[in-house]
């Protein structure tokens, strides 16, 4: 894809405000998409990750369940089931890691059943931290991990089913168990890396 | 010695080194390149040198994930693409978990670990130093306990998750419903209709014995209706050949055909090394096998294409070790024998094959497949036991058994000496309640 005039003239105005997207590198590439600010991609990615995780949990999970006709569990595979929304989240992350290496998504928490998905990074930290604290906002910042930059985004994310609160109450390795239907339960981090 | 003579002595030289280098850089022979022995699980493709390096480009990943990817796509538990998250990037700075040949070297033999890792045994600590935290159950272990049998391996937990092994406490030694699956058919023939020896089609220029008909009377392919033109040619357009190739067995057995070429016994021909023989294997074999070829006739039979023989007899013509020696003592080949009579329900008798080539059924709506890469399930061996034990034990004492490194040797005639606690963690986590 070429570089169109508009994606360029997007790439020098966010060079003069100091801010450089991937994608509006040295070479130009990223096309017509090369101008767009990183918060402006984070919140994109966001929309559609969150969308496409309420349309699953709502239209497959919830529906199918509510039907009787099949379960989602955690093991899904062995069990023939479904995978848990949460599940199907992390899955698509690993498949987009595969496809496309320009920014990572993960699931973290506080209170998270498996210890790999605890903040490891300052960022990760303040941001969960921040949404806890701040119900209806979103945290952004820049970082630094291994002599790379990232814009990173963390997003509140709630248990939007009472199924949600229930599995987490009820898993033998969930460090918590009172949460309830609405409850912040952690947050979704968006990392897109930018040139510095 | 005068500098010009000096000067030509020394191109002579070179040009001669250099000469012999690049002749057997071309040669079939190239052993010359080959810097120290490779492990177990390659040494039969180490001439084909191309299979894993690339000119100039080292060894790539997909030289080793073309062959091993399934065991990568499987439930690998530490895929590349957690590694490539940034948040993952101090671990990284330990290991470097994207790429097989950080954890996996060949030629190197004496750094070369159990399941052919290269890493220090212990490595597992880089990561889940923590785990006593996460884990009271675990605290104080040495990290080199981690993959022991009844534990863990890195690609693929699937055998010990907690809530796997909740679902199978207390279960007795041989379950109630031990029985392997029933065989399928192996190929859905283009022809049903079933053959004898007035319909064989075999041209008159040539010479075959009576008996070689009457075996192939009384086999499945006569059975489904594959003529001797379908395997030997010559019929027109297609010249008759007295020794069909293994690409024409996998014209219809493709899944056989694709384990085959994936295990040891037919990794070289998948290479084009030509067919495996005994005489270059690492475990014994008998005397008067050695100098056989692996391919589908040498354990099938030529005509008769018989299965029962190439699940022991076949097996044991050729296999010397102390494991397979002992088999005819042991329990599972009652087991057999007692099937093989009538005197027991098919699928209850244990074969070589039973355990080595199970039968697997991929999933509800799929066939059964006999899995003919042997060492898909020993991969570690802690593998065997989701795959095959538990077809017919519990899953304790499958582990427990596996873990018994004397009892594997006796084919498993006796009790197990050793005990695998991963089985007792869940059930005290169960005892406190905790789920």
């Amino acid at each position: 894809m070429g570089h169109s005039k508009a994606g360029a003239l997007l790439c020098g105005a966010l060079a003069l405000a100091g801010v450089t997207a991937a994608g509006c590198g040295k070479g130009g590439e990223g096309g017509a998409a090369g101008g767009i600010a990183p918060q402006q991609m984070a919140d994109a990615l966001y929309a559609v990750i969150a969308a496409d995780r309420a349309i699953y949990a709502g239209q497959v999970v919830d529906r199918l369940v509510a039907e009787k006709a099949i379960k989602a569990t955690e093991r899904f595979k062995e069990e023939k089931t479904l995978p848990l929304p949460a599940q199907m989240l992390r899955m698509g992350a690993e498949h987009a890691q595969k496809t496309n290496s320009s920014f990572s998504y993960a699931l973290l928490s506080q209170w998270p059943i498996n210890q790999q998905n605890k903040a490891k990074t300052d960022a990760e930290k303040a941001g969960l931290d921040f949404v806890a604290k701040n119900p209806g906002k979103n945290y952004y910042t820049e970082e630094k991990i291994a002599d790379k930059t990232y814009f990173t985004a963390v997003y509140p994310d709630k248990a939007v089913a009472a199924a949600c609160a229930n599995c987490h109450n009820e898993h033998a390795d969930s460090p918590r168990k009172d949460f309830k239907e609405g409850d912040m339960m952690g947050g979704l981090v968006i990392r897109i890396p930018v040139n510095k | 010695m005068s500098t010009r003579t000096s000067i030509v002595a020394w191109l002579l030289l070179t040009g001669l080194v250099g000469g012999f280098g690049a002749f057997r850089l071309t040669s079939s022979d190239q052993t010359l390149y080959l810097p120290d022995e490779t492990s177990h699980g390659h040494h039969q493709i180490e001439m084909a040198c191309s299979s894993c390096h690339t000119p100039f480009g080292g060894v790539q990943d997909d030289a080793c994930t073309n062959c091993h990817g399934e065991q990568r796509t499987a439930a690998d538990s530490h895929p590349a693409s957690k590694f490539n998250d940034p948040r993952n990037a101090g671990n990284l700075e330990k290991i470097d978990a994207r790429r097989c040949v950080t954890c996996h070297v060949e030629h190197w033999p004496e750094g070369t670990h159990r399941e052919g890792y290269t890493l220090p045994v212990d490595f597992c600590v880089e990561c889940h130093g923590d785990v006593g935290t996460e884990r009271p159950s675990h605290a104080g272990m040495a990290f080199n306990t981690c993959s022991d049998a009844g534990c863990h391996n890195y690609h693929d937990n699937r055998a010990l998750w907690e809530d796997y092994l909740k679902k199978h406490l207390g279960e007795p030694v041989v379950l109630a419903s031990a029985k392997v699956l029933p065989r399928g058919v192996a190929v859905v023939a283009k022809e049903t209709k079933s053959l004898g020896a007035k319909d064989q089609d075999a041209p008159r220029t040539v010479a075959f014995s009576a008996a070689l008909v009457s075996e192939w009377e009384a086999s499945a392919h006569a059975r489904a209706g594959v003529n001797c033109s379908g395997c030997h040619g010559g019929t027109p357009g297609t010249p008759w050949t007295n020794k069909p190739p293994l690409t024409l067995c996998a014209g219809c057995h493709a899944e056989q055909n694709k384990g085959f070429g994936q295990g040891k016994h037919g990794m070289r021909s998948a290479v084009g090394l030509g067919p495996m023989s005994p005489a270059a294997a690492r475990l014994p074999m008998r005397a008067e096998a050695q100098e056989l070829e692996v391919g589908c006739e040498s354990c099938h039979g030529g005509h008769s294409v018989n299965a029962r023989k190439a699940a022991v007899d076949s097996c044991l013509g050729c296999h010397d070790d102390e494991h397979s020696r002992s088999y005819q003592r042991s329990p599972h080949f009652k087991l057999w024998e007692a099937e093989m009579n009538g005197a027991a329900a098919a699928g209850t008798g244990v074969s070589c094959a039973t355990c080595h080539m199970p039968r697997e059924k991929q999933s509800n709506s799929a066939p059964v497949v006999v899995q003919h890469n042997q060492n898909d399930n020993l991969r570690p061996s802690e593998k065997m036991v989701r795959n095959v034990c538990t077809s017919c034990h519990g899953v304790g004492f499958s582990l427990d058994s596996i873990a018994d490194p004397e009892l594997v040797r006796a084919n498993f005639a006796g009790r197990p000496k050793k005990h695998v606690a991963s089985v007792d963690m869940v059930e005290k986590r169960a005892a406190q309640g905790k789920r």
